[in-house]
């Protein structure tokens, strides 16, 4: 399988199962659109004359002998002989939480999946014993796992700061007993924080996104505070002053853009000018019938926003300056094994998330869904049948999957998203694959231009 | 080569046969949360 698309200027070519990224020029774009396997020696009479109004002879039959030879070399029209390995490792540990410290928030965001906090069980905070028993549940489920990932997580989980800090200092106490490592990070909209907070989040947060929608009246438009008052001023102070704090640990400015602003690359070039530049800015997932929500009508302006946005990236670093879109982020040599990339995020297999009454769910995104609770850290109870189904779904069990270019990028996509949308896990949410894929040509050719302009 | 430009290494079949260690990111705990894109991960294999 290939796929070829034209952006910026540039032919680019995806081998998809060989993961090639090729530049190609012109006539081999619409050779390609005459000539699969089986190759014969020469390039076949029938093509060699429709081509031969647009194209030199010669050329013709160079650019066929090319194309043949990338196919010897099995990085064009190759193989997709993976399915041997998508039921490999299925018996993974458990190694990453999302803990929901609080189902409570100080903001009334419109377009919260969360319910505006609560995810529609009521407002409460995560007690200490629960936080306790979701370490010592995650200690135990990861088995030989080294390094494990927890996110604190709500609603907004500054609201329960004193319990975070707590968990933590459990945490640390408890990964020396088994030699382990907790990588933490927090997502935050960052309305509580004060200097003593943000002292306590470069010491133990490996990562922090800090949620900002961008320009002040897109971000006041949906996340007003709870008495309607717009938040754009508190948190732009806080996060400005605190980034600078961060050094060299990371952190993301996350925000969300929905039909009201579908020129969304003014939002990241707004926080980019704010000082931030590592920014993620992604579609709202919501019901069709909620006037902010993108539809099937909404996707052409949003392909073009995403090439505007690729473009301005691509001014910036041209000027030697740094920024990093999260969605336009990839590693074209070194990026995750096939295998990483069959399985996708590991929600309800090796990645769950635990509610403050302590229920385990797949993620973040299930939780309050009962059909998907796995158990509960209190009591002890998991389970594993839930676990198992997560761990044999992969792109092989999703038919829309199997025959996209993008499957080995975006991995079979985000199982909640399907189920929430679609009813069934395995069925693809027709709008996030358009996204994705478009958001994956525009940053497969912004690398592979660099990547082209750095070998030369 | 003149039309075509391989501009990477191409080497998603040798990465199957040695991974699927397991100790990567999950996808979803980086800067996302409501979507999912895996290749932008990094490999954490030790050496």
């Amino acid at each position: 399988m290939i796929h070829k698309y034209k952006l910026a200027g540039y032919n680019i070519l995806l081998d998809v199962n060989s993961n090639a990224v090729n530049i190609i020029d012109d006539l081999t774009y619409d050779l390609l659109d005459n000539v699969e396997p089986p190759f014969e020696e020469k390039c076949p009479a029938d093509v060699m004359t429709k081509l031969s109004k647009l194209y030199d002879t010669a050329e013709i039959e160079e650019c066929y002998e090319e194309i043949v030879s990338l196919y010897k070399d099995g990085i064009l029209f190759s193989e997709d002989d993976y399915a041997k390995y998508a039921d490999t490792s299925v018996a993974s540990p458990v190694k990453s939480m999302c803990l929901h410290v609080a189902h409570d928030c100080n903001l009334r965001c419109t377009y919260c999946f969360a319910s505006t906090g609560d995810y529609c069980g009521g407002r409460k905070l995560m007690d200490l014993e629960t936080g306790k028993k979701a370490i010592d549940f995650l200690l135990k489920m990861s088995a030989d796992r080294k390094f494990l990932e927890l996110d604190f997580f709500g609603g907004e989980p500054l609201m329960n700061y004193e319990v975070v800090k707590q968990i933590v200092a459990y945490a640390r106490e408890e990964e020396k007993k088994v030699g382990k490592h907790i990588r933490f990070t927090m997502t935050t909209n960052g309305m509580l924080l004060t200097e003593e907070k943000m002292e306590f989040l470069n010491n133990e947060m490996s990562n922090i996104v800090l949620s900002i929608d961008g320009r002040k009246e897109v971000n006041d438009r949906m996340r007003p505070r709870v008495d309607g008052s717009g938040s754009y001023d508190r948190i732009v102070e806080n996060f400005c002053k605190f980034v600078p704090l961060r050094g060299d640990k990371e952190y993301y400015v996350r925000g969300t853009y929905t039909k009201y602003n579908l020129d969304f690359s003014e939002d990241v070039m707004h926080l980019y000018e704010l000082g931030f530049d590592q920014i993620s800015v992604e579609p709202v997932t919501a019901p069709a019938d909620k006037p902010y929500a993108i539809t099937e009508r909404e996707l052409p302006r949003i392909f073009k926003e995403y090439e505007t946005l690729a473009d301005k990236i691509s001014k910036i670093r041209s000027e030697g300056k740094f920024i990093n879109f999260f969605h336009f982020m990839l590693d074209l040599d070194a990026g995750p094994c096939a295998i990483k990339r069959l399985k996708g995020c590991g929600c309800g297999n090796e990645y769950v998330a635990v509610s403050p009454d302590g229920d385990i769910y797949p993620c973040h995104q299930f939780v309050g869904i009962e059909d998907f609770k796995m158990g509960n850290v209190n009591d002890g109870s998991f389970n594993y049948d839930i676990k198992n189904d997560f761990a044999h779904t992969h792109i092989y069990t999703k038919p829309d999957c199997v025959k996209c270019w993008a499957k080995f990028f975006c991995s079979g996509g985000c199982n909640a998203n399907n189920f929430i949308y679609t009813g069934d896990v395995h069925s693809s949410y027709k709008i996030a694959c358009e996204i994705q894929k478009k958001r994956l040509e525009c940053a497969i050719m912004l690398k592979a231009v660099a990547m082209m302009d750095s070998a030369e | 080569m003149k039309h075509i430009k391989t501009i990477n290494k191409a080497n998603l079949k040798a990465s199957a046969q040695k991974g699927g260690c397991g100790k990567c990111q999950a996808s979803c705990q980086s800067a996302c949360k409501t979507s999912c894109t895996v290749a932008n991960q990094k490999c954490e294999k030790e050496a």
